[in-house]
């Protein structure tokens, strides 16, 4: 850009580099700049990103078996788990001194309640083993091995000790692969039997119904976008009201609407039955199920797509489609060839704000999705409050984010960035 | 006009009227006859129609009532796809998405003309206007009068007989848009075409066209070649629309053949040239221009009518001289004299005499 042809940088009236000069120039005005996003930065960071890194964090996180069990994991090093044998008396030691010491800490459960997302039973083992290993004595001649097996015979068996060992270093994978269908085996990663998996076939039913109700939302929405761009002002904003309604009324509301709507007994197939289109004992099954979730999430996503349309349609001047007619374009070609390819960027930034909205979409699916229609969301909403199994739900949160992120960057190679327009 | 037959009428409209609400005629009877090659401006304020008119021409509202014909057949019911007419538009209307050359082919690619023959096509309609290298830009990446010239193009590659131009020139800064009136104008003429253009620039207007209509109200005040447009305005809003003017009010007092006695509102009487005024005793406008006015004794005719004036304003403009006068009660006289050696700068509250000839003092309808 420059034309300058001197070497040497140019120089300020005072003889500073004028770089120097005018990045001190600068430099208030962004401090000021800085000033004005710091109460939001600070905000954000603290309530938003903090814990979303804390949260990601977890889904690889496993500290609490070493934390826990210090000695015994130390102990089980030597131990070899492809000879299918339970470990020797020195490591039954070491658990017994580590397990008086946590349940004085009263952190035993805990580790039973990480352990069972592993295996089944861990739980009732520790809890079990935490009240009676009060009477051991580490340091005595009796058999400890012999008195493990006594409280439960599971300590005898090699797998719960298989379990400890896998999950001993702090950190793990485990979360991931358990989150896409695949567990670690002794012979590292492996698929899970097939009626354990469920998580692939939640992310593939995410992301189609995804999809779908993006597609469903530019079909209805671009003809809905037109005719308030073309409309005189005062129309289109009463019809704007229309549009924004569904903003004004409670989410639950509007999809418990849908519930009434929908439903066998349910406002439309009693219509179509009235009509006689369908019998009475045919009624349609439209809701709890994916079409159900589809419905009721195209309704509630669709001013998210029918904005940002109507914004960049209301920037494509009239005068264009009468050019191309002037021209010799029929009425289809002159939209087809003149006004559409303008319209793309609104259609652009409506899907990806449908589609980022319903792939991480919980209420809706959760009160009409049923069994068929729920998506990923409501797993790892599980995961968090049910299960409390929150390793697992961060590893499921952190591949959505991912593969937002991931579609995120397809779409800019593809269509560009830069094509995103929320108007103007 | 009226004695040009209907045979050689190329555009005509006929009785035509537009109303866009059903109680308010936009366009009131409109009748025009234009011939194959002219080059024709509607002039006229904001809301005189004028755009109206081009629109119904190009098909893109329809007339209320009347014909439209173009090359003797009726067009009101031909949609603007069909009627092949080249259109420039006042944003130039260059479609964003697609470069200089894809804009120039679109035109020729609804016509479905091979491939070849439309590049080569829009290669001479781009050397043209002088842009043969633009054609693989943007239409943002060019600048407004390089637009101009590229919208320019675009209505004339598909050879378009009829070329409308809706104030194509209004965004662009003075000098090019002198520069691309006398472009506009060659081109024009080299090509052979007829072009009905709509502004609200009287200079435009003066300088590109063969015959200028003067619009408002929703119908033509005036139809005539510039010049006759200039000289011999026929009505005081023509009168006053064209180019600077110097009006006095008063009454008829006689009409004696092509003379006309005045009696100004002051009292003063002098000798016009009867345009619409048809009895002694009616009101009327009596306009001249400030380029007629004399006040050099000796430069006026001997038996010429003289006014006292008051010289309020003196104003310097390079190649001529402003003077603003008080006549007769208005203050605002102007008269406007050549920057000549022996020319004399009035100085304000100098009382003198002005005059003009007879002809040069129309008297309009008040």
């Amino acid at each position: 850009m420059s034309d300058q042809t001197t070497s040497g940088p140019v120089l300020a009236a005072d003889g500073t580099p004028l770089k120097r000069s005018l990045a001190r120039a600068l430099r208030m005005q962004k401090l000021r700049a800085l000033a004005l996003i710091a109460p939001l930065l600070l905000f954000v960071l603290i309530t938003f990103i903090a814990p979303i890194a804390d949260m990601l964090f977890r889904s690889v996180e496993n500290q609490i078996v070493q934390d826990t069990l210090p000695q015994t994991v130390e102990a089980l090093a030597d131990w070899d788990p492809s000879a299918s044998e339970v470990p020797d008396e020195e490591v039954f030691r070491a658990l017994a001194a580590d397990l008086k010491v946590a349940v004085k800490a009263k952190t035993h459960t805990r580790l039973g309640t990480r352990l069972n997302y592993e295996m089944t039973g861990a739980s009732s083992l520790f809890r079990k083993s935490g009240r009676r290993v009060k009477k051991m004595d580490p340091e005595g001649d009796a058999s400890l091995k012999e008195a493990f097996i006594g409280i439960d015979k599971k300590w005898g068996e090699p797998e719960i000790w298989n379990t400890i060992l896998t999950y001993s270093p702090k950190y793990t994978n485990g979360y991931f692969l358990n989150a896409v269908d695949m567990q670690k085996g002794p012979d590292g990663p492996e698929a899970r039997p097939e009626n354990q998996q469920i998580y692939m076939i939640l992310f593939g039913r995410t992301l189609f119904m995804s999809l779908v109700i993006t597609g469903s939302c530019i079909l209805l929405g671009y003809p809905v976008a037109w005719i308030l761009a073309n409309l005189p002002t005062r129309t289109a904003n009463l019809l704007m009201i229309l549009v924004l309604l569904p903003f004004w009324t409670s989410l639950l509301v509007r999809t418990s609407a849908w519930k009434v709507m929908l439903q066998q007994q349910g406002v439309i197939n009693d219509v179509l039955v009235w009509l006689g289109l369908v019998g009475d004992d045919a009624r349609l099954v439209m809701i709890n199920n994916q079409f159900g979730t589809i419905v009721a999430m195209t309704h509630i996503l669709l001013p998210f797509m029918i904005l940002p349309m109507y914004s960049v349609m209301q920037t494509i001047q009239p005068t264009y489609l009468r050019a191309a007619k002037s021209l010799g374009a029929t009425n289809w070609t002159a939209f087809w060839r003149v006004y559409f390819p303008q319209s793309v960027p609104g259609i652009g930034a409506g899907s990806i704000l449908v589609f980022i909205l319903s792939i991480g979409y919980y209420i809706t699916p959760e009160i009409v999705g049923g069994n068929t229609g729920t998506f990923i969301s409501n797993r790892i909403a599980y995961h968090i409050s049910s299960s409390l199994n929150w390793g697992l739900a961060a590893a499921l949160g952190a591949i959505l984010l991912a593969v937002v992120l991931l579609l995120y960057y397809a779409y800019d190679k593809i269509v560009g960035i830069d094509n995103v327009k929320l108007g103007g | 006009m009226a004695d040009m037959k209907s045979s050689e009428a190329f555009v005509e409209f006929e009785r035509v009227q537009k109303s866009y609400d059903g109680e308010n005629l936009v366009v009131k009877d409109l009748n025009l006859i234009m011939p194959k090659g002219e080059f024709l401006t509607m002039l006229g304020p904001s809301g005189s129609g004028k755009t109206t008119c081009l629109m119904m021409l190009a098909g893109f509202e329809t007339a209320t009532h009347g014909d439209i014909r173009l090359d003797g057949t009726s067009i009101n019911n031909i949609p603007p796809h069909k009627r092949g007419i080249g259109m420039v538009f006042q944003n130039y209307a260059l479609f964003p998405h697609m470069t200089v050359a894809e804009n120039l082919a679109f035109p020729l690619e609804v016509r479905k003309m091979g491939k070849s023959e439309r590049e080569q096509k829009v290669k001479r309609a781009l050397d043209m206007v002088q842009m043969g290298e633009f054609g693989g830009r943007r239409p943002a990446q060019l600048s407004g009068g390089q637009q101009q010239r590229i919208a320019l193009a675009r209505a004339l590659v598909f050879e378009a007989e009829l070329v409308l131009m809706d104030e194509p020139l209004g965004a662009l800064d003075k000098q090019l848009r002198e520069h691309m009136q006398f472009e506009i104008k060659r081109i024009a003429d080299d090509l052979g075409i007829t072009v009905v253009y709509v502004t609200h620039d009287q200079t435009e207007a003066l300088t590109m066209s063969d015959r200028v209509a003067v619009f408002d109200d929703g119908r033509i005040q005036q139809l005539a070649p510039p010049d006759k447009l200039y000289e011999e305005p026929e009505n005081s809003f023509v009168a006053q629309f064209i180019g600077e003017n110097n009006t006095l009010e008063g009454v008829v007092k006689e009409i004696k053949g092509d003379t006309a006695l005045v009696r100004l509102d002051d009292g003063e009487l002098i000798d016009c040239k009867p345009i619409n005024v048809t009895q002694p005793g009616e009101r009327t406008r009596v306009s001249i221009r400030p380029e007629r006015v004399e006040y050099n004794k000796e430069r006026l005719h001997e038996d010429a009518h003289t006014l006292k004036a008051e010289v309020l304003e003196f104003i310097y403009m390079g190649d001529i001289f402003r003077t603003r006068l008080r006549v007769a009660g208005n203050e605002d006289f102007v008269i406007k004299t050549r920057n000549a050696p022996d020319q004399v700068r009035l100085r304000p509250g100098t009382q003198i005499e002005i005059g003009w000839l007879p002809e040069d003092c129309r008297a309009l309808d008040a």
